[in-house]
């Protein structure tokens, strides 16, 4: 059992839902309601790390973040460290092909809001911000649960994009996920089964806590 | 004219044109009327601030929320608006007490608790404070929207729609609670409603709509019996609109004399028009009185004509039926009456009756070329212009 490997999953797939929250619930919202041109491009865009394979992913962003990249020079002129193979770029990896896990949910929490009731928020004199805590946030909440809990758990099992980006360095770019695959490489199936169970425990849990909350909160309303 | 009370003039020709001139006085309650489409909820949201006309200056209370010349306009939040909703836009997730504070200014919580209270319970919610708005029927929704929209003390009251959503007997319960909290109630008030007895029962002025223009303003009796042209008697379901030609005013008597159909009407005095002018004439449902079979009484001497019923259909308590006063191609006379009416005079289709049309009822409205008359009426009342004013030699006599 490499518990370092899991304890960077559970950084990175942390690390990547705090980033993607505020970015999908800006994006969500501004995607739900508001019209403009290019839109559909936009939502192309976004949608196509569910499509790309990622391998093809992760090469791109090892290209562009590598030293030979404007973006990977940038990175090292102000860090004086690589991006590539390190845990920032893991991180910002995640973040990318994580886009559609997050912002897809939200955007659909946030569509199912009637108009009527965000006018309404509007003429009581809400704030942008009053209005998105006291009723955005809660109306849209399924959505951004789901959001959440994809998110975390898309994390913790992605292999392909984490292999061309990150490598396989222990603390800092091997996940759990490239643990499993180095332990089979290794032919030492206890350790990769010991990690898988985990891996599938985990995921379990957060999916089922979704579950759970949204029922919860189903019989809630109903009282 | 004292700057009190809400002005708003809008003009636009697209997404949705409007061309519209409203006043509303402090404790004034204005309806604006009109067919579904012709702008009336776009311009409520236009006044709250949720959309943004093209053109146009809104004021209230002197204080300027909306100029397009001076890029003035006010957020919804900086207008201070109580706005009732037509599916009411209550915040499912909290319950009528939270709605109610959620309007109200950050005083503190318990202050604003109070106050939620005792709104509620002005709007007869006592005691369904802590329910949920889908635990609540669709008139006490309706109340605790009403009751948010003055939470926030607004300088304005704006009412979309706000009867539609609830069945006919809670509907008239909540007329009447309108009416009483208006008494109380001293800023301006715009509701926008499609149904004209609303009007009537509510308002102390009404602007009818069409396509986004303001067609007539007044008072709403004022309206409905005095429609400025023949496109406004239409909007307000005047169903017995016919062309005659003017022929003479008796000044003593208080009457003008028109022709319609080769035989001659007293209406009351209308002077505008000279003798010889093509007019379209209207009568609201209240002045046309139909002959008692068993024995006359009084008024059948004004204006009395006689016709063969055409149709005759029961609207619950009362009737509509048809009047063909001429040979049945022509458009008919159109009588609302009791049931028991009808009932007593044997009304059926094909008998012959008698019907008056009170000279003080009859209205006259500019004819052909004078006002943008509705396709309909230019197709199927063509005929019943006269002929080319025959009688024009003994007119003014």
């Amino acid at each position: 059992m490499d518990w370092q490997a899991l304890g960077l999953s559970l950084r990175l797939a942390a690390w990547t839902v705090v980033i993607l929250v505020p970015l999908g619930i800006w994006l969500g919202r501004l995607l739900a309601w508001k019209p403009f041109a290019g839109k559909p491009v936009v939502e192309a865009l976004l949608a196509l790390p569910l499509v790309l394979p990622p391998t093809v992913l992760g090469y791109y962003l090892l290209v562009a973040m590598g030293g030979a990249a404007p973006l990977g020079r940038l990175y090292e002129e102000i860090t004086g460290h690589q991006l590539a193979f390190s845990f920032s770029g893991l991180l910002a990896a995640s973040v990318l092909f994580n886009l559609p896990f997050a912002i897809q949910p939200m955007q659909r929490g946030f569509e199912a809001i009637p108009t009527e009731v965000r006018d309404a928020a509007a003429c009581c004199g809400l704030s942008t911000w009053r209005a998105l805590w006291r009723i955005e946030l809660p109306l849209a909440w399924p959505g951004l649960l789901s959001a959440i809990v994809l998110t975390f758990a898309h994390t913790l099992g992605e292999f392909g994009v984490v292999l061309m980006v990150g490598g396989n360095i222990p603390g800092e770019t091997r996940t759990i996920a490239v643990a499993i695959y180095d332990r089979v490489q290794a032919l030492d199936t206890a350790a990769a089964g010991s990690m898988s169970l985990t891996l599938l425990l985990i995921s379990l849990a957060a999916i089922a806590a979704s579950y759970l909350s949204t029922a919860a909160r189903a019989r809630h309303r109903d009282v | 004219m004292s700057d009190r009370g809400l002005q708003v003039t809008l003009a636009q020709t697209a997404p949705i044109p409007l061309s519209v001139t409203l006043q509303c006085g402090p404790g004034e309650l204005l309806a604006l009327v009109g067919p579904s489409g012709s702008g009336k909820s776009t311009i409520l949201r236009a006044i709250a601030g949720l959309i943004r006309a093209r053109a146009g200056v809104i004021r209230c209370n002197g204080e300027l929320w909306f100029d397009a010349n001076e890029n003035v306009h006010r957020t919804p939040q900086d207008r201070r608006v109580g706005f009732v909703f037509q599916h009411y836009g209550l915040f499912p997730h909290l319950t009528a007490l939270e709605n109610v504070m959620e309007a109200m200014a950050a005083t503190d919580a318990a202050t604003r608790r109070a106050r939620g209270r005792e709104l509620l319970a002005k709007v007869h919610l006592g005691g369904l404070e802590d329910r949920l708005p889908r635990r609540l029927s669709g008139g006490q929704q309706q109340r605790v929207a009403v009751a948010r929209a003055l939470a926030r003390e607004p300088d304005v009251l704006l009412l979309d729609e706000p009867f539609s959503a609830v069945d006919r007997s809670t509907r008239e319960r909540l007329y009447v609670e309108l009416a009483e909290m208006r008494k109380e109630l001293a800023m301006p008030a715009v509701l926008v409603t499609h149904d004209l007895d609303e009007a009537l029962l509510l308002a102390d002025r009404m602007c009818v709509l069409s396509h986004g223009a303001t067609l007539q303003s007044g008072i709403p009796y004022d309206v409905v019996t005095r429609p400025a042209t023949p496109q406004v008697a239409q909007l307000v379901g005047l169903k017995n609109i016919f062309r005659a030609g003017v022929v003479s005013h008796d000044h003593e008597r208080g009457i003008t004399c028109i022709e319609w159909r080769g035989r001659r009407l007293d209406a009351r005095l209308q002077p505008a028009y000279a003798p010889g002018t093509q007019v379209v004439w209207t009568i609201p449902p209240a002045y046309l009185v139909l002959h008692r079979r068993d024995r006359p009484s009084r008024g059948e001497h004004e204006n009395p004509v006689q016709g063969l019923v055409g149709s005759f259909v029961r609207l619950g308590e009362n009737a509509l039926m048809s009047v063909h006063v001429d040979d049945a191609a022509r458009p008919p006379l159109f009588l609302s009456i009791p049931m028991h009416v009808a009932r007593r005079n044997g009304i059926a289709q094909g008998v012959a009756v008698g019907v008056s049309l009170l000279a003080e009822g009859i209205h006259l409205m500019p004819g052909e070329g004078a006002g943008p008359l509705g396709k309909r009426h230019a197709t199927a009342d063509r005929e019943d212009a006269p002929a080319r004013m025959t009688h024009r030699g003994e007119t003014d006599a």
